[in-house]
């Protein structure tokens, strides 16, 4: 690969760029979905480009191709820079990015078996023996269990010296089933919404979760949830699950961490973020138990990484610690200008630029943001609830475009009553405003709790990118919160 | 752009070393270019050259797919078999549905040249006069402006070969002050016939209007819903409700109701893939001509859109050209909505009004009950109050929680529609304004 990233940089140089670097990304997916007793899709997917990226005359430019060729890879770093000198026409000042980063190094994630090595036939009758398992239950009129992997190897160079080779491997897994009645349809599934579960491992992350052993519960609870009352509407103390809550730290904690965002770079988009500037380092942003750590080196953690796609080292940073906000998501650039206003703020980018593929250019997205564990267990958590809703795994999300108010709704929950567990209620929903939610976090389960859950749908940017990220979390219990505004 | 031959040579090649009982070949290419601005100036910029090959094989009731982006000759044979390979090792699926007969597809010409060649100095112009005119008004611009050329080719081995070239130029722009935000957005197949300056000037106009917003209590409230909001409505009633195999899996408001009154009189929607007014292309990704199709007429659900699989699980039924790439779980929906308007002009809708809330567009919606097509989502970019047949004040943005059947139940519609491309791919509707009584908002956030 040395003899296109040399010449990409070279060209690059020559053209004006002042600074450059090259991503030369291949991707391979193999999808598997059985729906109802039939294999529905059975794909492999192979994508492989190359994008460059330039600084010329104090402006971004980027340009990318799928045909890796040296005269292609002249003509797409012209083109960067070309498309950089056109961004310059408009520009107000010039792009900053810090101190140098050179880095050769190589990363792999660590895995016991590939999941491409591993026979179809295997994998198909995991997913068979999960299906029947699940329409086994009387009522299910839909299930859907699925498996994907993907491999991810990435080459990076720079104008300052890097050249750094990764090799990125993901497994996933879940199954989702349906059960219809009269103008209701109630779902559950495992682990974990939006279709599946995914971490950073090999085909032993499949057989950890033991899709077929937890199908059958999956299908019980969506066909009891037909006959469930609804969720009341009140307000009262909230217990929420891990892959729940995960969800919860990605939107209202996660997105509002990121400085692109924060500096306005996703306001048309994505929106902004209540977490100004003047906040950082100063804002109490929940309980003095809330402690939440955003890093790239979680094992199985799916925003586990070796370096971004700035070159820049994988590692952790504290983001809320004994509840106050005390960092961000950075890039090279937008860490620079937080230096600008604030000295003391970390000199360089905590590495969290990724982008979607060959033909993105890098943004800032979450690495496993996870809130640190607390001390109790689920059980003694609800035994001291005298009153209140344990809502599991989500099923509808919404959030403003500056992450303050929010809604979510999940598939199942109970209601709670003097220290046990009470009926099941179906449709429940809550909302509340982020810094107020978090303050009222007084209780949150320990380590035998905690797992890093995968979020593979993380929308981002223009054209749209799409990340997978991680959260860990364990069950926690939150005061006074609106539940159940649906009638 | 690579060109209707050479795509067609493509498939040609794959089609000829094909050994499975059916082969279908589905090609996207695409030159795409976006100028993203935010806190007045360019900081992204970037541009795309790709193309991606899918091939489908179904030997029995068997099928596999493999898809890549290397277009070397090799490389297509060995495609070809990996998706042969992958549906051997499947099990027997009688559900299958055998791949579409060659149809007559028309010819749509949606493709510009000044649009596949704009550079990233026009672009950059348009945008530098944008951040100019909000600087001069003290505001900040963020946005983008994208100009590209999208080829579609589809061949099988029946016959089909369905060819489709078409370009676009959007811009969309944010212009925010300190505490309030105006958005404006628009497409043109031609860049010439794309209006920059006054995409900019409407959202400089609501960013300053919107200054020094105020809070309003949740509750029920007349609404005057501006089209992009629209959209985003009826976006969801395509996606939750006038798909074939919702409809079939009960997940629809459809479901044991077609033919029955769901919604107001007053509400009729089709899907048309061949009208210009939305991102127009003659067919489907199986090949199969899109025809128009009356999903709500008169409040009354008519029609379900179809491809071949869910057409082939309902007796009579033959796809409506409405598939996307196959197989897939989510089964057809449709991408080209056109909303009938009504008879009042959208100032008329407002000046009726004696109390009201005045909304732009909504931002993060989701379903929140599938089956009764409740939404959840908030407001954004430009949130007034009505009053006395004026917009009085504006205010700090609301969280809904509404059905859509239940709103358009109430609804009077403006006389006058326009497009509003949704943000994923191709999908756009066009649509009118609308005057909602007992729109519910469930909550409120602080700007």
């Amino acid at each position: 690969m040395r003899e296109y990233t040399e010449r990409a940089l070279d060209v690059a140089q020559g053209k004006g760029a002042t600074y450059a670097d090259i991503r030369i990304v291949r991707r391979e997916n193999q999808n598997i979905t059985v729906k109802n007793g039939v294999v529905q899709t059975l794909s492999l997917d192979d994508d492989f480009g190359f994008g460059i990226r330039v600084i010329a005359d104090g402006a971004w430019g980027f340009a990318s191709s799928n045909r890796l060729t040296q005269e292609e890879i002249e003509r797409i770093a012209a083109q960067a820079v070309t498309i950089a000198k056109a961004s310059a026409l408009v520009k107000q000042h010039d792009v900053e990015i810090g101190p140098p980063e050179a880095h050769v190094d190589i990363y792999k994630t660590p895995f016991e078996v590939d999941p491409f090595e591993v026979s179809l036939e295997d994998k198909l009758d995991e997913l068979a023996a999960a299906d029947k398992e699940a329409r086994g239950v009387a009522g299910i009129a839909i299930a859907e269990s699925s498996m994907g992997f993907l491999r991810e190897t990435k080459t990076f160079a720079s104008t300052e010296g890097s050249f750094i080779e990764q090799e990125l491997l993901e497994s996933g897994l879940g199954i989702v089933v349906r059960a219809v009645g009269e103008g209701e349809m109630q779902q559950r599934s495992y682990p974990n919404s939006f279709g599946r579960h995914q971490g950073t491992a090999g085909y032993e992350f499949i057989k950890q979760w033991d899709l077929p052993g937890n199908a059958r519960q999956a299908a019980e609870e969506a066909v009891a949830l037909l006959s469930a009352p609804q969720c009341p509407s009140k307000t009262t103390t909230l217990i929420l699950d891990g892959p729940q809550l995960a969800l919860q730290v990605h939107e209202s904690c996660g997105h509002p961490i990121e400085l692109d965002r924060v500096y306005g770079t996703e306001a048309a988009y994505a929106g902004t973020s209540f977490l100004t500037p003047e906040k950082f380092g100063t804002f109490r942003y929940g309980s003095d138990i809330v402690n939440i750590v955003a890093d790239a080196v979680t094992p199985t953690g799916l925003g586990s990484y070796g370096y971004d796609d700035e070159g820049v080292p994988g590692q952790s940073a504290d983001i809320v610690k004994n509840g106050m906000f005390v960092g961000y998501l950075t890039s090279r650039e937008s860490a620079s200008q937080l230096r600008k206003t604030h000295p003391d703020a970390p000199e360089r980018s905590n590495g969290t630029m990724r982008a979607d593929g060959w033909n993105r250019v890098p943004i800032i997205r979450m690495n496993n943001v996870s809130l640190q564990p607390g001390d109790c267990t689920l059980d003694e958590m609800i035994a001291d609830t005298k009153d209140g809703i344990y809502m599991l795994t989500n099923k509808s999300w919404s959030i403003d475009d500056k992450r303050l108010n929010f809604q979510f709704g999940t598939e199942l929950a109970y209601e709670v009553k003097d220290g046990k567990l009470g009926q099941m209620v179906k449709n429940a929903t809550y909302t509340g405003i982020t810094p107020q939610f978090w303050g009222g976090c007084d209780a949150i389960c320990n380590r035998d709790h905690w797992n890093v859950w995968g979020t593979p749908n993380c929308g981002k940017g223009q054209p749209g990118q799409t990340a997978h990220t991680g959260h860990g979390t364990a069950p926690a219990r939150f005061r006074n919160v609106q539940v159940g505004l649906m009638q | 752009m690579v060109g209707k031959a050479r795509l067609k040579e493509i498939a040609e090649l794959a089609l000829s070393a094909a050994r499975a009982d059916q082969t279908e070949v589905l090609i996207n290419a695409q030159d795409a270019a976006l100028t993203r601005f935010a806190a007045n100036a360019i900081h992204q910029n970037v541009s795309e050259t790709d193309i991606s090959v899918r091939i489908r094989s179904i030997t029995g009731n068997k099928v596999g797919v493999a898809s890549s982006n290397d277009i070397q000759e090799a490389s297509i044979l060995k495609l070809v078999q990996k998706a042969e390979t992958i549906a051997s090792f499947q099990q027997e699926n009688p559900g299958i549905a055998p791949l579409p007969e060659p149809q007559t597809v028309a010819e749509i010409d949606a493709y510009d040249a000044a649009t596949a060649e704009c550079s990233p100095a026009r672009r950059a112009e348009s945008v530098g006069a944008v951040l100019e005119a909000s600087r001069e008004q003290g505001l900040v611009a963020s946005g983008a402006f994208s100009t590209d050329v999208q080829e579609t080719l589809i061949a099988n081995s029946k016959g089909v070969l369905a060819y489709h070239c078409g370009t676009m130029a959007d811009m969309m722009t944010v212009v925010m002050s300190d505490d309030s935000s105006g958005y404006a957005a628009g497409s043109a197949q031609n860049v010439d016939d794309l209006d920059t300056a006054a995409i900019g000037r409407i959202a400089i106009d609501k960013a300053i209007r919107s200054r020094e917003p105020t809070a309003i209590d949740p509750g029920a409230y007349t609404v005057i819903l501006e089209e992009d909001a629209v959209s985003t409505m009826l976006f969801f009633l395509g996606y939750l409700g006038f798909g074939g195999l919702a409809v079939q899996e009960g997940r629809s408001f459809m479901s044991g109701h077609l033919g029955e009154k769901v919604t107001g009189d007053n509400i009729t929607i089709w899907d048309d893939g061949t009208d210009s007014r939305t991102v127009a292309i003659p067919f489907d990704f199986e090949g199969v001509p899109k025809q128009k199709t009356l999903l709500m007429e008169n409040g009354v659900a008519c029609n379900a859109v179809y491809d071949s699989f869910t057409a082939a699980r309902e007796a009579g039924k033959t796809s409506t050209g409405h598939a996307l790439p196959q197989p897939n779980t989510m089964g057809p929906i449709p991408i080209n909505l056109v909303m009938q308007p009504g008879e009042l002009s959208k100032e008329e809708l407002i000046s009726s009004t004696e109390r009201g809330i005045f909304v732009t567009r909504f931002h993060y919606v989701n379903p929140v009950h599938p089956v009764k097509a409740i939404l959840t989502g908030m407001t954004r970019d430009g949130t007034f109050l009505i009053e006395n047949g004026k917009i009085s004040r504006p205010l700090k943005n609301l969280r809904f929680t509404q059905s859509i059947l239940e709103a358009f139940a109430h609804a009077v519609l403006s006389n006058d529609q326009t497009t509003v491309k949704l943000g994923f791919g191709n999908l756009a509707a066009c649509v009118p304004a609308a005057k909602i009584e007992g729109f519910q908002f469930t909550g409120a956030t602080e700007f």
